[in-house]
């Protein structure tokens, strides 16, 4: 589709030129500069007679532009067109309509070819956002909640949604801020509080900050028994140096916890890396996840890390803006064996990435790091 | 697929250009008229083109399609619709692709147009306007593609720089490009005429609407810019002398001396080589404008990109197109006959006396534009010319030219009567003179040398109502006469006596703001109030506002006169763009008559006091009123009859004219 209106375009360009060429003889008359002087002698007249100059001046100006009328009527009958032989502008004429035979069509091609980009299809906004598709990223969805918290910044439920969905990705910084305002317009609770300083611990790097234990010990003072802020609060004496503190606060903390709680297996783990004890009886989740990994047989390993490595790629292909990610995926592909992949790769990251010269320097240098140059 | 079409169009019409610069200038030099024919059709196509270019870019913008980079890297879909349209100009590649549009346009009206021209005269101008589109349009893609594309695209935009989130900014680059753009045909007969070797007094009969166009548009442009700049920056200044200015203000005083010029030319035949020159010098002026701002030389609000990729370019084709017409200016220049002869005192003479000043007015602003940049490259040193530079050079050199403007109207043409213009002119000079003694009598305050140059404004003012009074003899006939005379006038004479009367008018309006303003800088709580000229302003507080994509801080502030009396609410605010982490401030103004009250916001101090910046700045609206009357003063210069030859005339004239003679 695309390429015929293309042909079309270049099509009626040269028709544009090939159509005068082809006249027999030019039907365009020009003006010439005889009309200029005569309605210059008007105009004298007209002056004239409205009394706006004198009748000297007019003789004179008339005496003036006569001469000059006179002058151009000689130069029109000299510049005769010369009766040269027929046949040199006609084969001139034909040269002409074969350069724009070729110039037309090979210049924007040639152009065209160097810098478009025929297969990306347009994609105005208000299309992307009025059809939701399936396959919305998470990012899309984000944005409508980010644009709808913009409009109406007083709905606390909505940023009561966005901020763990922040939490999740890492953005701990955009977290800490929703937070701030559910706790301002929803009012303070035990859970807000803790939440909210659980985002400032992960904005710190994992360090449970003086603003972010004011916050834990404000959600103990409206609830003692909120988990969230127990567990950090022994983190915070933990990261002091008072081991027994954090010990005695967790373990006070596993007394009172439901057996289902889904954090007591990390409250143990915790636990157990403070009094430097083994972690009893359970085993965490994610031991048996490695000792499934380490029954498998190389082929059904290879097999779920290629499958982790292609969730990746299509997680990039979709959002590109992740340098980190574009690396890693790199490696996975030079590690996997498959050097041709990681040459590809590299290729799309640069294309992602090219508006991010430091991050394509990165790119550039674990390409040459790992010898996929050329 | 639309911005893929746009591309293309692009392309194809960069192909129409290097034909449309090159078949036409073959048929003229082997004398062949089917080829010279080529011109108008393929400079209608190219135009075609890139109009279709020009607005599958706006259609992007408009859809928010952030599959182009150019849309996602300056737009974003929140904004409103206007500023969604105006920022495909409001950065580098889509001002350039605003630049070629308008540059087609003008040769697609010459196309269309020009029927009144010779064949060879418009075969060649033609050309050339191809070659200056070829180039720009290689420019473009080689080194500012607006079609580039991002194969995924992105959700939101970065949006539009704050600072150009403004219905100025809607108007002004537009109308400042038609201005520098129209010169482009002025340059382009210039160097058909000397391709040809021949020009004569018609040459300048038809340069002269171009010129016309090109002066309006780029007078309104210019003081466009300049009211932006006034309320959108937040002090109130209204000229900086910022190189950008300047290098809008350069091609219209050359501008401004050419139509002057041509004006003698068209008449009497003389200053054709300076004509000639002047019109290479203004649209080289111009071009050298584009260079400024475009290539990052300078680093101001107007310098979207700083590129030395483009900034080469645009060096190489100002190299070409000025050294190239200067070169063919002096090899050819010498060949064209002289023309007329004139007295010293003479409208000729006062025109060739505008024409000086103005082009060493202009000279001074090239210098005090160039010269930093210059000292900048040569040794490193960073010095900047500023006000006081051109206040001591500028100045002096209009007010010999405001002096003698009236004058030249006045006066015949070859011989002209000194005393009996300035006899004619005694009313205005008396006039002037009680300005004078009224305002020394009246204000207090303000450099002593004011009073006088409310003189000049004045006898300026008075002068172009002189011309027009002794044309319709309004005081020795009687008024239906007088009357019946002033519509016969001719339309040109209303034009040149409104645009120097404009003129004036801006004239008083920098006098009184510069002299009289005044302004008071503070920190004040709520409650409080400031009193500047004989206003005072309480400031009653501040609220959050919201915006389509900002957010505002607006401080409410009552104006009342110092009995009391209510006059009007100002609502300065502060102005924050989430999507560019960027401020700005947002002036309130208050018109009283053509004087205003200026506020605008600081920032809020932690103790709850707010910094204000309070102007009264009177007789401010004068300063673009008077840019409006010289393009009204443009506008019927240019429906005169005289610039439409061609036109058929109405039965009835030719009558009267038989009668007549």
């Amino acid at each position: 589709m695309l390429w015929i209106i293309f042909a079309l375009m270049t099509a009626a360009a040269i028709f544009v030129v090939l159509w005068p060429l082809g006249r027999k003889s030019a039907v365009e008359r020009g003006g010439s500069d005889l009309v200029v002087y005569q309605d210059q002698l008007e105009e004298i007249g007209r002056d004239r007679s409205a009394g706006l100059i004198g009748e000297a001046e007019a003789e004179a100006a008339r005496v003036e532009v006569s001469r000059r009328l006179l002058a151009a009527a000689d130069t029109k009958a000299m510049a005769k067109p010369p009766a040269s032989n027929p046949a040199l502008p006609l084969r001139r004429r034909r040269m002409a309509a074969v350069s724009a035979l070729l110039v037309l069509p090979l210049v924007p091609l040639g152009l065209y070819l160097m810098l478009g980009s025929p297969n990306i299809p347009g994609q105005p906004a208000f299309a992307r956002i009025k059809t939701p598709q399936g396959n919305e990223s998470i990012d899309s969805l984000i944005s409508q909640v980010e644009d709808h918290l913009a409009k109406n910044p007083n709905d606390g439920a909505g940023w009561e949604v966005i901020a763990p969905v922040y939490m999740r990705l890492g953005r701990f910084d955009d977290a800490a801020a929703a937070w701030r305002k559910a706790l301002v317009l929803n009012g303070d609770t035990a859970t807000r509080e803790s939440n909210l300083g659980e985002a400032l611990v992960g904005a710190a790097n994992g360090i449970v900050t003086v603003e972010a234990k004011q916050r834990f010990e404000r959600a103990l003072a409206l609830d003692p028994h909120e988990p969230k802020a127990r567990y950090f609060i022994g983190l915070a004496d933990e990261q002091d140096g008072n081991r027994d503190g954090a010990a005695s606060k967790w373990r006070a903390l596993l007394a009172d916890a439901p057996a289902e709680a889904p954090w007591v297996s990390f409250v143990r783990q915790s636990l157990a890396r403070v009094t430097g004890e083994p972690v009893p009886e359970t085993s965490g989740p994610s031991a048996a996840d490695m000792a499934a990994a380490a029954n498998m047989s190389d082929q059904q390993r290879t097999a779920m890390i290629r499958g982790m490595v292609a969730k990746l790629s299509d997680q990039l292909h979709a959002n590109g803006d992740d340098v980190e990610g574009w690396l890693r995926l790199v490696r996975a592909y030079v590690v996997l064996g498959d050097r041709d992949k990681a040459k590809d790769t590299a290729a799309d990251a640069r294309r992602a990435l090219s508006s991010h010269p430091d991050e394509l320097k990165r790119i550039d240098e674990l390409v040459k790091d790992l010898g996929l140059e050329g | 697929m639309i911005p893929e079409l746009g591309h293309y169009a692009l392309m194809l019409a960069f192909g129409l250009a290097l034909i449309q610069g090159t078949m036409p200038i073959v048929g003229t030099r082997t004398k062949d008229p089917v080829l010279m024919s080529v011109a108008a059709p393929v400079a209608l196509a190219q135009f075609a083109f890139v109009a279709i270019a020009f607005l599958a870019l706006a259609e992007c913008y408009v859809a928010s399609d952030f599959s182009v980079l150019n849309v996602f890297e300056n737009s974003n879909s929140q904004m409103p619709l206007i500023y969604r349209l105006t920022s495909v100009w409001g950065n580098h590649e889509g001002s350039m692709m605003l630049w070629i549009s308008i540059l087609a346009f003008f040769g697609a009206l010459v196309a269309a147009f020009g029927n009144n021209l010779p064949v060879v005269l418009k075969a060649n101008a033609l050309a050339v306007q191809g070659w200056i589109a070829a180039a720009f349009e290689l420019f473009i893609l080689m080194t500012s593609n607006p079609f580039l594309r991002i194969p995924d695209a992105p959700f939101e935009g970065r949006d539009l720089n704050p600072i150009l989130q403004d219905p100025g900014l809607a108007f002004h680059p537009p109308m400042l490009y038609l201005g520098y753009v129209g010169f482009s045909i002025a340059f382009s007969f210039a160097i058909a005429a000397l391709l040809e070797g021949r020009i004569d007094a018609a040459w300048a009969r038809w340069v002269r609407p171009w010129v016309l166009v090109a002066w309006m548009c780029l007078t309104l442009g210019i003081a466009g810019g300049s009211y932006w700049s006034y309320y959108e920056l937040g002090w109130g200044g209204f000229w900086f002398w910022d190189p950008v200015e300047n290098a809008s203000l350069m091609p219209w005083l050359a501008g401004t001396a050419l139509l002057h010029s041509a004006v003698v030319m068209e008449k009497r035949a003389a200053l054709k080589v300076w004509t000639i020159l002047l019109a290479i010098l203004t649209f080289s002026l111009s071009l050298m404008g584009t260079f400024l701002v475009r290539s990052g030389v300078l680093t101001s609000v107007h310098a979207f990109a700083v590129d030395p990729r483009r900034g080469i370019f645009i060096l190489a084709i100002l190299v070409l197109f000025i050294g190239g017409a200067l070169s063919l200016y002096a090899w050819r220049a010498p060949l064209l006959k002289q023309g007329g002869l004139f007295a010293p005192i003479s409208r000729e003479g006062a025109l060739v006396f505008n024409n000086l000043f103005l082009t060493s007015a202009c000279a001074t602003v090239l210098v005090g534009t160039l010269y930093p940049l210059a000292l900048q490259a040569l040794t490193g040193e960073k010095i900047s010319v500023g006000p006081p530079f051109f206040d001591s050079t500028f100045g002096p050199l209009f007010v010999p030219l405001m002096l003698v403007m009236p004058f030249g109207p006045l006066m015949g043409w070859k011989r002209g009567d000194l005393l009996g213009a300035a006899q004619r002119l005694f009313a205005a000079a008396m006039l002037s003179a009680v300005a004078i003694a009224a305002t020394f009598a009246l204000v207090r305050g303000g450099p002593v040398l004011a009073p006088f140059g409310v003189g000049v404004a004045v006898f300026v003012m008075m002068g172009a109502a002189t011309d027009i009074a002794e044309r319709t003899m309004i005081l020795r006939l009687p008024f239906r006469a007088a009357a019946r005379r002033a519509i016969g006038l001719p339309r040109s004479a209303w034009g040149t006596a409104f645009a120097h009367f404009g003129i004036g008018v801006t004239l008083l309006g920098i006098i009184g703001v510069t002299a009289w303003g005044s302004e008071r800088i503070a920190a004040i709580k709520p409650g409080q109030s400031l009193t500047i000229s004989h206003y005072r302003v309480t400031f009653d507080g501040t609220f959050n506002r919201a915006g389509p994509n900002y957010q505002d801080i607006v401080g409410h502030f009552t104006v009342r006169r110092p009995n009391g009396q209510f006059v009007g609410v100002l609502e300065p605010s502060h102005r924050t763009f989430p999507a560019r982490d960027m401020a700005v401030t947002e002036a309130a103004l208050m018109s009283r008559g053509v004087s205003q009250i200026y506020v605008s916001l600081g920032d809020p101090n932690p103790d709850g006091s707010v910094a204000v910046r309070l102007y009264y700045k009177p007789h401010v609206l004068m300063i673009w009123l008077g840019a409006v009357f010289m393009f009204f003063g443009g506008g019927l210069s240019l429906s005169d009859r005289r610039l439409r030859i061609g036109a058929p005339r109405p039965a009835k004239t030719r009558a009267a004219l038989q009668a007549a003679e």
